[in-house]
């Protein structure tokens, strides 16, 4: 058992925080906020050159290797709010790429991809009762030599900034799931952005009778399940990567506060109150950490990770709403203030929680592992 | 001991209600995060209708233009304001200065600043945080020396809510510099336009926007002081208490819930509607016992007719804030998912007559719209989007049928 990272990734968290402090100080997610902007250009078009995009991705096809750089990277990213498509674009779909393309599929998306000239975007949720990832109600009835689309996703994410669609729909045989490529230009799509927290970006897409051929189906008609179910496995966790940054900033924020800010003639830190609203997190910040590199160095190995991604999401997300709570108990009558950043944090905490799956929905999947 | 409203303050709760559904249009109604100028103007003049029917100062004396009635009909009142999301207006100067003044004002203070209070037509904001002083308000370092007939005010407050619509500004300051902390502080009224005032903006994350507020060589004159000098800090702990018991907040929040379990109702996950989920119904079960907990200590504590400094009511108010951040703040922030360009949140329908809700044991249950008979009905408006369900456990997806209301 080996709780450490190499001397190699050490260094690229240091070069990661360095470049993120300089470069992504909460004075520019705030600008990009305020503009209306989901993200910068030229922070992505950096952050790309640095070969974040690819950390866990082949390197036949640009990447460089390994999911356990992929974590030290997220944490960094959780922790300075670096807005981005990374997790849609480079993690969900460049993951679905490598799954379910084939050579050639592979070899045309993967390298723009990894050098962040396309941005792709996971269409998965619906408006609709059902989860999409049973039957998604969105059908490619075939058409000619190929498919014509039609239904509607939500949720989208950086939807308005993608340049593909990785689809997932219904085709012939009704209890698959196909994946299809769908180019964001094509006619019959319709994007249309939703109003959200935290900047983050979200649209509804229409597909109507859009038309693509045989080719744009990854990985065969009816079979995108798995590789669906895989890929967002690897989302989740990269997700909880980044919630174990930020819930590790928030600890030593308000840590430091508290060792500042002065009532009753002591330092609030001197308050048990105050301790053990610190201790709680600092010992679920910790709890939710080791539990998602189990999960990563897991799935890294090809080893059966499924109940230990739903405990870490399960735990990431208890340690994000403790970390909201703890921060805003904390500061106190400040951070509810727009010019304190206690609310960047805790609005990103709730996304995130919201996001592959609140948190019931991998306790009741770590009750059904259990066998109950 | 009888723990539930009188017939006749049953009847005024549903009066007030349906009076209140009636004014206030949709687009006037307040949510979290969507405060505008419109929204405060008229809640400025609702005030004052109410006023005119003479509910706005319903549970003061009748000496001082009040209806003459209990803390439990103000309680109501208040109560319905915030269950109908009007704008608040006037919560200061109804709530804590006059009932100070009416305490420990003089006669002339009485005469002077109660009756535009009844009649809806003055501000208040209340400078008492100063940027070392939270908690610990008694360690305040602003300022108040006397010099011949008037005092001068130096120094900053923090969080000034409601500043930018304030006559006034009900404070607290340093009159003895010497004294042990907690006797040496006064309490004043000061105009907020008066030379020395300044404020820098503060917006809060919920939409409104407070204030820090500087003093510098502001004169106030002698008749400023409310009450005894130096005694301020007793003073203003009682009305504390006012503020801590109010009812408002705890309506708001109480709408908020309401309004949720509607949603739950009506909107299904995997074919089946969210209500029937255990995760979601234990939730909700629960969050439904501690408001009736809640409530019911709000009004246990205004009832007592002379709230003390040091009672419980201070674990009271720290609840009702808790509970806005659990189903208000929280559930919303979870992926509002309302597309952009729809500004309104959702309205239900006017009740039908007849159709409010006995309130049970007393627990405030406020006089409820949208329900027709004994089936809920979900009304949502097109193009509204999917109300957040995440923060209970559950991703979204609405009921069928609403796929069409959520595209452009
Ligand atoms: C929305 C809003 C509106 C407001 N409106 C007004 C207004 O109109 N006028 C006004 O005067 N003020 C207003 N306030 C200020 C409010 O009264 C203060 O925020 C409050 O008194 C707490 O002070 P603080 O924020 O400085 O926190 P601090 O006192 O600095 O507290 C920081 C943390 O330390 C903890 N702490 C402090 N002392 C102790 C102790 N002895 N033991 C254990 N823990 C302790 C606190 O619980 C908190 O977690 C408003 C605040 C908010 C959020």
């Amino acid at each position: 058992m080996d709780f450490a990272f190499t001397q190699a990734q050490e260094m690229l968290r240091r070069s990661a925080r360095d470049f993120l402090e300089s470069n992504c100080p909460t004075a520019v997610v705030r600008e990009l906020e305020a503009k209306g902007v989901p993200y910068s250009a030229d922070l992505w078009r950096r952050v790309a050159d640095m070969g974040w995009l690819g950390v866990a991705l082949p390197e036949e096809h640009g990447g460089s290797g390994d999911i356990m750089d992929q974590m030290v990277l997220a944490e960094e990213i959780g922790r300075a709010l670096l807005p981005s498509p990374l997790l849609t674009s480079a993690v969900t779909c460049g993951r679905l790429l490598l799954l379910a393309g084939d050579p050639s599929q592979r070899a045309a998306l993967l390298p723009p991809l990894i050098r962040g000239q396309s941005v792709m975007s996971l269409a998965l949720e619906e408006p609709g009762a059902r989860s999409p990832l049973k039957h998604p109600s969105t059908t490619a009835l075939r058409h000619g030599e190929g498919y014509l689309i039609n239904g509607v996703k939500a949720f989208v994410p950086y939807a308005s900034s993608a340049d593909v669609f990785i689809c997932a729909v219904r085709s012939e045989d009704p209890q698959g799931i196909t994946l299809a490529l769908v180019e964001s230009n094509s006619p019959g799509v319709a994007v249309t952005p939703v109003k959200s927290i935290a900047n983050f970006p979200q649209a509804l897409v229409k597909f109507d009778n859009v038309a693509v051929g045989e080719e744009k189906v990854l990985g065969g008609a009816g079979k995108g399940r798995a590789p669906l179910v895989e890929a967002l496995e690897w989302a989740t966790i990269v997700q909880c990567g980044e919630m174990v940054g930020r819930g590790q900033k928030i600890l030593e924020m308000v840590v430091d506060y508290s060792k500042s800010r002065v009532q009753f003639g002591r330092p609030i830190g001197a308050f048990q109150a105050i301790q053990h609203q610190c201790a709680d997190l600092q010992v679920a910040v910790d709890a939710a950490r080791l539990l998602t590199y189990r999960a990563a160095s897991n799935l890294r190995d090809g080893l059966p990770s499924s109940q230990e991604i739903a405990m870490a999401k399960a735990a990431a997300n208890e340690m994000s709403r403790l970390s909201t709570v703890a921060g805003h108990g904390i500061y106190a009558g400040v951070s509810y203030t727009l010019e304190h950043d206690m609310r960047l944090y805790s609005a990103r905490n709730m996304l995130a929680e919201a996001g592959m799956g609140a948190a019931a929905r991998h306790v009741d999947a770590i009750a059904g592992m259990m066998g109950l | 001991m009888r723990i539930r409203f009188t017939k006749e303050q049953q009847e005024f709760r549903q009066e007030v209600s349906a009076f209140l559904e009636a004014e206030t249009p949709p687009e006037r109604r307040t949510i979290y995060g969507e405060f505008s100028e419109e929204k405060y103007w008229f809640g400025r003049a609702l005030a004052r209708k109410l006023a005119g029917k003479g509910w706005l100062t319903v549970g003061w004396p009748k000496e001082y233009g009040g209806g003459g009635k209990t803390f439990i009909e103000q309680s109501i009142l208040d109560e319905q304001i915030g269950y109908h999301r009007v704008q608040r207006v006037g919560l200061t100067g109804l709530n804590f200065a006059g009932p100070a003044i009416m305490k420990f004002g003089s006669e002339e203070q009485k005469s002077r600043f109660l009756p535009p209070i009844a009649r809806g037509e003055v501000e208040y904001c209340q400078g008492f945080t100063e940027p070392n002083a939270g908690s610990d308000l008694a360690s305040l370092e602003m300022q108040a020396r006397r010099d011949g007939d008037s005092y001068v005010l130096n120094g900053s407050k923090m969080f000034t809510s409601y500043y930018a619509h304030a006559d006034y500004i009900y404070l607290l300051a340093r009159t003895d510099p010497h004294a042990p902390k907690h006797r040496g502080i006064s309490l004043f009224i000061v105009e907020m336009s008066a030379p020395g005032v300044s404020t820098r903006p503060l917006p809060y994350i919920n939409g409104e926007v407070a204030a820090q507020t500087f003093f510098d060589d502001v004169r106030a004159p002698a008749s400023a002081l409310v009450g005894e000098e130096n005694r301020g800090w007793y003073h203003a702990m009682t009305t504390l208490d006012y503020e801590r018991a109010g009812l408002e907040r705890y309506a708001r929040v109480r709408r908020a819930f309401d309004d949720f379990v509607d949603f739950c109702r009506g909107s299904h996950y995997d074919g089946k509607p969210l209500s029937h989920d255990p995760v979601v119904r234990r939730k909700l079960a629960i969050l439904k016992v501690g408001y009736g907990g809640l409530g019911l200590a709000l009004l246990e504590g205004g009832v007592d007719a002379e709230p003390r400094p040091g009672s419980q009511r201070g674990g009271v108010h720290s609840l009702s804030l808790r509970h806005t951040a659990e189903v208000e703040i929280r559930p919303r922030g979870h992926g509002d998912t309302r597309p952009t360009g729809d500004p309104h949140p959702p309205v239900r329908a006017c009740p039908p007559p007849g159709s409010h809700r006995r309130s049970q044991q007393g627990e405030p249950a406020p006089a409820r719209r949208g329900h027709h008979g004994d089936t809920p009905q979900h009304h949502r408006p097109a193009g509204l989007g999917t109300p957040p369900v995440a923060a209970y456990g559950l991703r979204l997806h609405p009921s069928p049928g609403d796929a069409e209301t959520l595209g452009p």
